[in-house]
């Protein structure tokens, strides 16, 4: 299979639909010219045009708001916020308009919106352009969330997510962009709601997302020559959360370890581990252990943010003390 | 100007059916039949009245939390507006609304809504929308004098005037927020002074005077269906009500309330219309006996309507196809 990186990929699977589908349009700061702020779809502009990608003013306020009007009016807008740690700029858009329209106006609005942000640290941005935020978003009945971590992923889950009649919220992660791996060319669809096994193990589950799967993946692989089988999920989606997945796996191996850079506290993990506390507890041989960052901003600090983000020895060490 | 005296009776009548759901509505929650948050429109009608009676079905509106007399003046229903207060199964939200999130696709109407200035963003998206339609779609969006001072306020008319998107900013200035008074908010006196940041017309105008109304709103219709752009309008008025039902209305001046009361729209325009004869009072009594009429049905509806159900609490969280 080709190898392509997951800023091609996106972008295949961005101009793909923007093809199929007249519809569709990109809206962001820099979006057009520049492809976005991380040079996604550069190359599309020539070939769309800037009345379907449009470069914004910095105001994500109204850019979702953008995003919020022309989908419940019929269109099917790809709105970008260059960095998820702008989302508190747009947050009433996104939690109390995009998320609510739907229930609050009984059923009668449908809101195909696709809401493309950014997270992750070790680029040394540090703490206002490296936070992971999506707990903030799987707390808000009505938005679907995403996290792809592939090449292969961030293709299939984009065209789930445009394809969706709801809003969702897409966060590709800044350090996996130039990341090769496998792709199968032309339509290419991953659905929203699975997570994927990716390595099987019987001893112990190791539940990851965005670029910490990789990072738990190799874990896994020194886990390995200690005679220690893990088992890797990928969730890809986080709402709605492919939980049967999640379960199976867990009354197999009765050992979990969650891996996330979100920090800690209140954390997407924690609601992994209550639900697996709640719906899987006779299958737990030990406590649910989560390795995340810690509760602290990003440092800006190479060897400090180095610090901040879960490493492979974090990993180890997790697994290590409830074997 | 020459507007046709059925145009001029029609406009009557929304502002008479505005103020009569209103009022109703007021008595109605004042004996706990209606609860929870709810803002009436009256004394405003002729700005809803006016602007509306320029757009076409096809046209949007971005509403407020004081969105009844937009929803009527773009022809909203009585029966399902009153069921929907009522908590009914049958009202426009199937009861999961309220008074503030009101809304009406048919009708172009994307709600009504609860966070101050809201509609300043989303009126954008639909006025994009209107521009890929190509069929001269408009949208206008409702706003009060707090809202102007709302970031959506900046961004979102920034944004619009940068893409000419067929969109007009209608402010209803009725001076006061609940306690806070527009002159203490702000720096400046006329909101539509800010247009000028925009690059775009800005007019103040006299927002109970229906004809007014409806004439500043027709330029500036014309002008964003032309693509042209959007015009930021600015109508003075004043709520005859608190802020809330259920508001003591303390904050304003007994003298300033008299002296707005004497300039109520729907007097003054039945007066017109008859000193003027475009209507006898024959006819003005005859619209006074069809609001009534259809008021009537309108609670009927919704008294006999069924209750909500408890399956409903989990009911259109997501769109499932």
């Amino acid at each position: 299979m080709r190898q392509i990186t997951y800023r091609d990929a996106l972008r295949e699977a961005i101009e793909f639909e923007m093809r199929r589908d007249p519809r569709v349009f990109l809206a962001g700061e820099d979006a057009g010219r520049m492809g976005g702020a991380n040079f996604v779809t550069k190359p599309s502009f020539g070939q769309f045009g800037p009345e379907r990608i449009k470069d914004t003013p910095i105001s994500e306020t109204a850019i979702v708001g953008l995003g919020v009007g022309s989908a419940v009016t019929g269109l099917r807008p790809v709105i970008e916020i260059t960095f998820m740690d702008f989302m508190g700029v747009c947050m009433d858009e996104v939690a109390n308009q995009a998320a609510k329209m739907r229930y609050m106006f009984g059923g009668k609005a449908k809101l195909p919106l696709v809401i493309r942000t950014v997270n992750g640290a070790g680029n040394r941005t540090a703490a206002q352009h490296s936070q992971s935020l999506e707990a903030w978003l799987t707390h808000i009945p009505g938005l679907k969330v995403v996290m792809p971590s592939t090449p292969a992923n961030v293709k299939g889950l984009f065209i789930s997510s445009l394809r969706d009649d709801n809003p969702v919220v897409f966060v590709e992660n800044r350090m996996l962009y130039n990341m090769k791996g496998d792709c199968p060319e032309g339509e290419y669809i991953v659905p929203l709601g699975k997570a994927e096994v990716i390595k099987e193990g019987n001893d112990v589950t190791i539940i990851s997302y965005s670029r910490m799967i990789h990072i738990s993946s190799s874990a896994a692989s020194l886990l390995e020559k200690d005679n220690i089988s893990a088992e890797v999920i990928d969730l890809q989606t986080l709402i709605p959360l492919d939980k049967d997945t999640i379960l199976n796996s867990v009354k197999k191996t009765g050992r979990v370890v969650i891996v996330h850079e979100a920090v800690k506290t209140s954390g997407f993990g924690a609601e992994i581990a209550a639900f697996i506390a709640d719906e899987a507890f006779g299958f737990l041989k030990s406590p649910i252990k989560r390795v995340t960052a810690p509760d602290t901003p990003i440092p800006y600090a190479a060897k400090l943010e180095d610090e901040f983000i879960p490493d492979n020895n974090k990993i180890i060490e997790a697994v290590k003390s409830i074997i | 100007m020459s507007l046709s005296k059925q145009k001029m009776l029609e406009m009557y009548k929304t502002m008479l059916t505005i103020r009569k759901f209103e009022e109703k509505v007021a008595k109605l929650y004042a004996s706990g039949k209606i609860t929870g948050a709810v803002h009436l429109y009256t004394g405003e009608e002729a700005i809803a009245t006016g602007v509306c009676a320029n757009l076409k079905p096809d046209d949007y509106i971005t509403s407020t939390h004081r969105g009844h007399g937009h929803l009527i003046a773009k022809g909203g229903k009585l029966d399902l507006m009153m069921a929907e207060l009522f908590q009914k199964k049958t009202g426009y939200c199937k009861g999961k609304g309220g008074s503030m999130h009101i809304c009406d696709m048919s009708l172009g109407i994307i709600g009504s809504n609860g966070i101050v200035g809201a509609g300043l963003v989303i009126a954008n998206g639909a006025a994009q929308t209107c521009k890929v339609n190509g069929r001269s779609q408009v949208v206008v969006c409702f706003f009060g004098d707090g809202a102007a001072n709302r970031g959506t306020f900046h961004e979102g008319i920034n944004m619009a005037s940068i893409w000419k998107l067929p969109v007009i900013f209608v402010c209803e200035n009725n001076y006061y927020g609940i306690s806070g008074c527009q002159k203490d908010m702000m720096n400046i006196c006329d909101i539509s002074n800010r247009s000028k940041s925009y690059g775009i017309p800005g007019i103040t105008a006299e927002g109970n005077d229906v004809l007014a109304v409806y004439e500043a709103a027709k330029a500036a219709l014309e002008r964003a269906r032309k693509g042209d752009g959007p015009t930021l309008l600015e109508f003075r008025t004043w709520r005859h009500r608190g802020h809330w039902e259920g508001d003591p209305d303390e904050w304003r001046k007994k003298e300033e309330h008299e002296m707005w009361l004497k300039k109520e729209p729907i007097a003054n325009f039945s007066n017109f219309l008859i000193e003027n004869k475009h209507a006898s009072k024959q006819e003005i009594l005859t619209i006074e006996n069809e609001v009534a009429q259809e008021l009537s049905i309108a609670i009927d509806f919704a008294n006999k309507s069924p209750d909500v159900t408890p399956d409903q609490l989990y009911e259109d969280v997501y769109f499932v196809s």
